[in-house]
């Protein structure tokens, strides 16, 4: 914080620059708006540095323990640099369901991340465009739904479940991940919505489409950024969801990554080497995809958070 | 093309037109009405329907079963071809004088640790993401780099992080112990003692947590004119000045949106404590949620009726929060 309350101060002492800017020795020259002195931007460019240092820590000491092939190297990780190998990949993409529970994992969140945006995104702009009765109670019951606590639902929806059959199979998942996530996407999505000029709607309706094909063909073009951060969300949270998804899925070979690596934890006890090098390979999808969006995500995420 | 919609040339659009078309009257207006509401009522019925069958329904039934006295033992269930139907039974309000009057000595002891860890993170997620917005908001070099890494935290799946946090907060042998330890520090049980646990549980959330409020925040900095900035600043505001009374109201909106959110996660924030310490951790640590959870999952007999009772009370409690926070942010926008 204290960097970023002296450093305006620079400007603010800057702006008796009425008098007309002289040539100054380079070091001490008059500041312009918006410059800063080279001590502040240190300081920044530390504090930036450090909170990057430690946003990036946990995930590069994952990668490097993973990286050592015995299984006790994560207390002595400065031996690895001389014995670093990719046994442990090899192990766990050979000889474990990791890649049977990969599949199982990207049907899931691929599909919650379809339907679940999709869903969420018509029935944002329902929202944002209609005035039908009912739209503010709407609004309420997505709120509320974000506070469910996993335990009350859990039974209810496992018998539930299990009456129609859909226990052990992707479309549990899916559609238990869509109520998370639908709620709190379609808020983004109208507030994402509201900043689409109406105008576009109308014309749309002028030119002769239908409610549809206005929402369709024009304005869901027009929210890429906001879908792209919708489909972010959604996607990890079906990724990483585990309580669900250990309850429900129930032969192995329709486990997602994060139920198999619970059990890994408690098959293989211990194998931190070959869990660091697991982690790592789950990842990298979250990773791929969050690098396709996060040009998206600074405006996506505050058309929605600003004017819900 | 916009004009033709607006009301006056409304009719003269209509009257050129082929067909004559209803007059307009309360009949018409009716009919508009229901068609605009028709679609509207389409587009969101697979909501409606989602949440309805999966949220409202198991609710209600989750309500019914903290009414009984439901465990794995007396929940009916199918056994090969024989069906055992139910045998729990209605106990009305026992599970609730039972849990609030403090009889199974876990409530109140988990409900004070739930209230501070949901205050703590959600302060230190906003602190943190509001100084690290400030920071990014700058002119800078590197600035689309340093957000990639600092967003990055919430690319990683949580069950990733919080193995990645277990290697490093290990007692034995941990490189942050080691370090410690280096440097002739003392070197605290992480895992394994409760008041430890609780800091570490605090320290990992933390670091899921941030990156979410500091990418809200960031944006919401952005939307705010920067002419606002310099008429303060020719009005002689000092940088204090400025951030309270040009920044803070810029981002009110969006922090009164991600403040609610944040609380009503970290107040559910079920993975991360149920990976760091285990299903079987020492219950200290262990808050409202996951203790449900416990109850209902983690032990045998699952206390089915206990556990929904707990999801009953959490639930009620946020909506308390909820609509209290919302009345607390109508007042405060008027008396502005």
């Amino acid at each position: 914080m204290s960097t970023t309350a002296d450093l305006p101060v620079a400007g603010a002492a800057a702006e008796p620059a009425a008098v007309p800017p002289r040539k100054r020795p380079a070091g001490k020259r008059q500041l312009k708006r918006g410059e800063r002195p080279r001590s502040a931007s240190v300081l920044i460019h530390g504090a930036l540095i450090t909170a990057s240092f430690v946003a990036a820590f946990p995930i590069g000491w994952i990668a490097w323990i993973s990286l050592g092939p015995d299984k006790t190297d994560y207390l002595h990780p400065g031996d690895i640099a001389d014995k670093i190998s990719f046994e442990n990949y090899t192990t766990v993409l050979n000889d474990t369901e990791f890649l049977q529970w990969f599949v199982n994992s990207l049907i899931v969140a691929l599909g919650t991340c379809l339907l679940g945006v999709f869903i969420a995104a018509s029935s944002g702009y329902a929202v944002s465009r209609m005035r039908f009765p009912g739209h503010r109670q709407l609004m309420w019951t997505f709120l509320v739904t974000q506070m469910f606590p996993v335990a009350i639902l859990m039974v209810p929806l496992y018998n539930i479940l299990a009456d129609m059959g859909l226990l052990d199979t992707y479309w549990a998942l899916i559609l238990v991940y869509c109520t998370t996530a639908i709620p709190y996407c379609a808020w983004l999505l109208k507030g994402y919505f509201d900043t689409i000029p109406q105008e576009i709607d109308e014309a749309g309706r002028i030119d002769g489409l239908s409610p549809f094909g206005t929402f369709y063909r024009l304005i869901l073009p027009l929210a890429r950024p906001g879908l792209a951060v919708a489909a972010f969300y959604t996607f990890l949270t079906a990724w990483a969801e585990v309580a669900y998804a250990s309850v429900f899925m129930l032969s192995e070979e329709k486990y997602t990554l994060a139920v198999g690596l619970t059990s890994f934890i408690s098959q293989h006890d211990t194998q931190w080497d070959l869990m660091a090098a697991t982690s790592v390979l789950i990842a990298i999808p979250a990773a791929l995809f969050f690098y396709l969006v996060q040009r998206h995500l600074v405006t996506g995420l505050t058309a929605g958070a600003a004017k819900s | 093309m916009t004009v033709a919609v607006e009301g006056g040339s409304d009719k003269t659009q209509r009257g050129a037109g082929p067909r004559p078309g209803p007059r307009p009257g309360p009949i018409s207006r009716f009919r508009q009405s229901y068609n605009r509401n028709w679609y509207a009522w389409a587009m969101v019925a697979p909501v409606v329907a989602v949440i309805g069958a999966l949220v409202l329904y198991p609710l209600a039934r989750g309500i019914y079963l903290s009414l009984t006295d439901a465990n794995s033992s007396n929940v009916g269930k199918t056994i090969g071809v024989n069906e055992i139907p139910d045998s729990f039974s209605w106990v009305g309000f026992d599970n609730y004088t039972e849990i609030l009057s403090g009889g199974d000595h876990q409530f109140w002891p988990h409900f004070t640790w739930t209230i501070v860890w949901t205050v703590v993170c959600v302060a230190l997620h906003y602190g943190i993401g509001m100084s690290l917005a400030l920071l990014l908001n700058r002119k800078l070099r590197g600035r689309t780099f340093y957000r990639m890494v600092l967003i990055l935290p919430w690319a990683v799946p949580t069950f990733v992080t919080v193995f990645a946090w277990r290697l490093i907060l290990a007692d034995d042998g941990g490189i942050l112990n080691m370090a410690l330890e280096w440097a002739h520090l003392p070197t605290p049980p992480w895992l394994s003692e409760p008041f430890w646990q609780r800091i570490a549980a605090i320290t990992v959330n933390t670091w899921v947590g941030v990156p979410f409020m500091m990418v809200s925040l960031l944006g919401g900095l952005q939307s705010i004119p920067s002419e606002q900035y310099e008429a303060a600043e020719v009005d002689g505001a000092t940088p204090w000045q400025r951030f309270r009374h040009v920044t803070l109201p810029g981002l009110r909106s969006v922090s009164s949106t991600v403040v609610l959110l944040g609380t009503i996660w970290t107040f559910n924030q079920f993975v991360v404590i149920f990976l760091l310490f285990g299903a079987t951790g020492a219950p200290e640590a262990q808050i409202l949620v996951t203790w449900a959870y416990r109850l209902g999952f983690g032990q045998d007999p699952r206390d089915y009726a206990g556990s929904a009772a707990y999801g009953v009370i959490i639930l009620s409690m946020l909506i308390v929060f909820a609509s209290f926070y919302r009345r607390w942010l109508a007042r405060n926008e008027k008396a502005v």
